[in-house]
């Protein structure tokens, strides 16, 4: 990734300004504050953890051939100490973890937030409750071990043994002028001052390294804080609700995908099929005298067929409109208006065919619109448009009727506002009673992918 | 209603297989001549450039596409051909289908049928002869879809006049509609002159005013 401002050491250490920067100092401070911080950590939980530090002495110190301390004793303390951390761990973590989030500042710009469950009821039964319930108090407890015994270790070796060695080695010539005697330097061990200074070189050169390992290792210590103590659960919800709203645009293709292919087969094959027989029935009635009881049951066959045929072609009109595909919504728009039962008008003015789901979308948003005005607003008149703007396309039906439409009074508008949504589009709806109700839905449409589905 | 005239030469487009032979079928019975019958819009106006048809039969959706490249082809070849008679069978009632046909050419010789309409096989016969003969015919369920709306200037017309205006726009003579309507051939006059004057058609040769009124109601869904 591009590092133009870093965000972790890590990320600082690839940068090329790295070393004149503030990096390396904070990386230090960090460190150090590791050991002071490791220190209340480690008393804190010796504390608690007491019983067992007792059997572990009681254990050592244990001579050949003691009877005590009696084994059963020896378990009791391990209990007891289990016990106590678990009872008293979190009661210790909690403040511990608040200032580790706070001392994450030091080497993560990036915010974290507790990851912790708020108590949903007030009182201290609730609160125990939920602390010991939930995953993060673990977490931060598992944390604080490692804060009272690995980390400090680490930080303690990363920040001695480096600078250690540097310092020794630039000042090996100066102390072996004023204190001759062999000093150990590395590897080996140097007597005068001249042998000395190729080590004093090593040593300006080992500073920048120590530079680097302060920013490897207060960045590997700051990933693990951060992996610990921050609300996972913030940053997991949010990547699953992405997640769940691509998977439900991708079932939305999928499904607008599927009626195509069910509207193809239907109209290539039942349709057609269902035509021809018709057809033929009709031409078959031709070779029949007309008083024929033949003729007669045919007549009735034939027209059975017919209402048959007319009953699929809605059907399939239903599924996924023809001309929607050929025409986009100018096209498609007034065939709607045409088919409800109240006068409605259409304004359909549209620079550019749509992408195929935004156009079903506004499709079926106008033909809901239009059954809902048609059942219950009792209006002489409904008027439809639909416009870009910008990069939105405005869906706008209204009618004149009674007005008190509410989405909670149907499953319709409900239906409708989930198909919005899947488009990442916005349903808003007037409707006073006494009316007038004005639906406008806004679909956000990418110009630079027109597709015809 | 066989006639004596010399047979009509089709040229049939349709990309479903078993469709495409019961109407050759039911073409070849009633006295039409099929020269040729085809599977998609190139076919088509390649058959036609061959042959030199009196009519073209033409499915709306065909391959590749499977929209409307029928149509298209067919509003083409009106164009190209203009003594061309050209009828299109849609699967559904869509006004913007019927208004780039009947608005191509000189909007005679045209007709917009619903595919369903080859069932009732003797009067489908007859509709294209009419086509042939240079009437143009609207199926009666976009003309039923057109009345439904109450929209100006058709809001204009009596319910008697709109009644006579659908009958126009299936493509019947004034005396059949006063056939059906049980009135003088007079009465279908004057009817179709107050139409022509509430929609402000000017008196140009009748068929022309005939298709103008029938292109009106089509153009009021076009807005």
């Amino acid at each position: 990734m591009p590092a133009e401002t870093p965000l972790t050491p890590i990320q600082a250490v690839a940068t090329r300004r790295f070393l004149i920067g503030w990096w390396p100092w904070r990386s230090a401070g960090y460190l150090l504050t590791t050991l002071a911080v490791g220190g209340v950590a480690f008393a804190g939980l010796a504390v608690l953890a007491g019983p067992w530090l007792g059997a572990a002495a009681l254990v050592l110190g244990r001579e050949p051939g003691d009877t005590w301390p009696h084994p059963a004793l020896v378990g009791l303390l391990l209990v007891a100490g289990a016990l106590l951390l678990a009872g008293g761990g979190p009661l210790v973590t909690l403040p511990l973890a608040a200032l580790e989030r706070f001392r994450l500042r030091l080497v993560d710009t990036r915010p974290v937030s507790s990851a912790r469950r708020r108590p949903s009821w007030p009182g201290f039964g609730a609160w125990a409750r939920t602390r010991y319930t939930d995953p993060a108090t673990w977490r931060e407890l598992a944390y604080a071990v490692l804060l009272a015994s690995v980390l400090p270790a680490t930080a303690l070796v990363a920040l001695v043994v480096p600078l250690g060695t540097a310092a020794v080695s630039v000042a090996a010539p100066l102390i072996l002028r004023t204190d001759p005697g062999p000093v150990a330097l590395l590897v080996t061990q140097v007597g005068t001052p001249e042998e000395a200074l190729p080590f004093a070189a090593v040593g300006v050169a080992l500073v920048p390294v120590c530079a680097y390992v302060y920013a490897l290792l207060a960045g590997a210590h700051a990933a693990l804080a951060r992996e610990l103590l921050q609300s996972r659960g913030r940053t997991e919800l949010s990547d699953e609700l992405v997640e769940v709203a691509r998977s439900r645009a991708r079932l939305f293709d999928l499904f607008e995908a599927e009626r195509h292919r069910i509207e193809r087969d239907l109209h290539d094959g039942a349709q057609q099929r269902l035509v021809t027989l018709t057809m033929q029935l009709g031409m078959t009635r031709l070779d029949l005298p007309a008083d024929s009881p033949a003729a007669a049951q045919l007549d009735k066959a034939h027209e059975q067929a017919k209402q048959l045929m007319s009953e699929l072609r809605e059907l399939i009109n239903g599924i996924h409109p023809q001309v929607l595909t050929d025409r986009g919504l100018p096209g498609a728009l007034p065939g709607l208006a045409e088919r409800c039962s109240i006068p409605a008008t259409v304004t359909a003015e549209l620079p550019r065919r749509l992408p195929s789901p935004i156009e079903s979308t506004a499709y079926f948003v106008v033909a809901e619109a239009l059954a809902n005005v048609a059942k219950h607003s009792g209006a002489a008149n409904a008027t439809v448009s639909a416009r870009t703007e910008g990069s939105l396309l405005v869906v706008e039906v209204a009618d004149d009727g009674s007005g008190g439409a509410a989405p909670e009074h149907g499953t319709g508008l409900t239906g409708l506002a989930d198909r919005v949504a899947v488009m990442a589009g916005r349903m808003e709806m007037s409707s006073p009673i006494g009316g007038p109700t004005l639906l406008r839905v806004e679909l956000p449409c990418d110009p630079s992918s027109p597709q015809s589905g | 209603m066989r006639s004596e005239q010399p047979s009509i030469r089709v040229v049939l487009a349709e990309d479903g297989v078993l469709l495409r032979e019961g109407l050759a079928g039911l073409l070849s019975r009633f006295g039409f001549e099929v020269v040729a019958a085809v599977g998609d819009a190139e076919a088509m106006s390649a058959a036609v450039a061959e042959h030199l048809p009196d009519l073209v039969v033409a499915d709306i959706r065909m391959p590749p596409g499977f929209s409307d490249e029928g149509l298209r082809a067919a509003v083409e070849l009106r164009s190209a051909y203009p003594e061309l008679a050209v009828v299109v069978l849609s699967q559904y009632v869509e006004q913007s289908y019927a208004y780039d046909l009947l608005d191509s050419g000189r909007a005679d010789r045209v007709g917009y049928l619903l595919k369903d309409r080859v069932a009732d096989v003797e009067e489908f016969a007859a509709t294209l002869r009419q086509v042939t003969a240079g009437r143009t015919v609207v199926d009666p369920e976009v003309v039923r879809q057109l009345l439904h709306r109450r929209r100006d200037p058709l809001s204009r017309l009596s319910e008697r006049e709109q009644e006579v205006l659908a009958h126009i726009a299936e493509g019947h003579a004034n005396s059949v509609i006063a056939q059906l309507l049980v009135v003088s051939e007079g009465a279908v006059s004057k009817h179709v002159g107050n139409i022509f004057s509430k929609l402000d058609l000017p008196p140009d040769d009748d068929v022309n005013r005939r298709v103008l009124a029938v292109l009106a109601y089509l153009r009021g869904t076009e807005r």
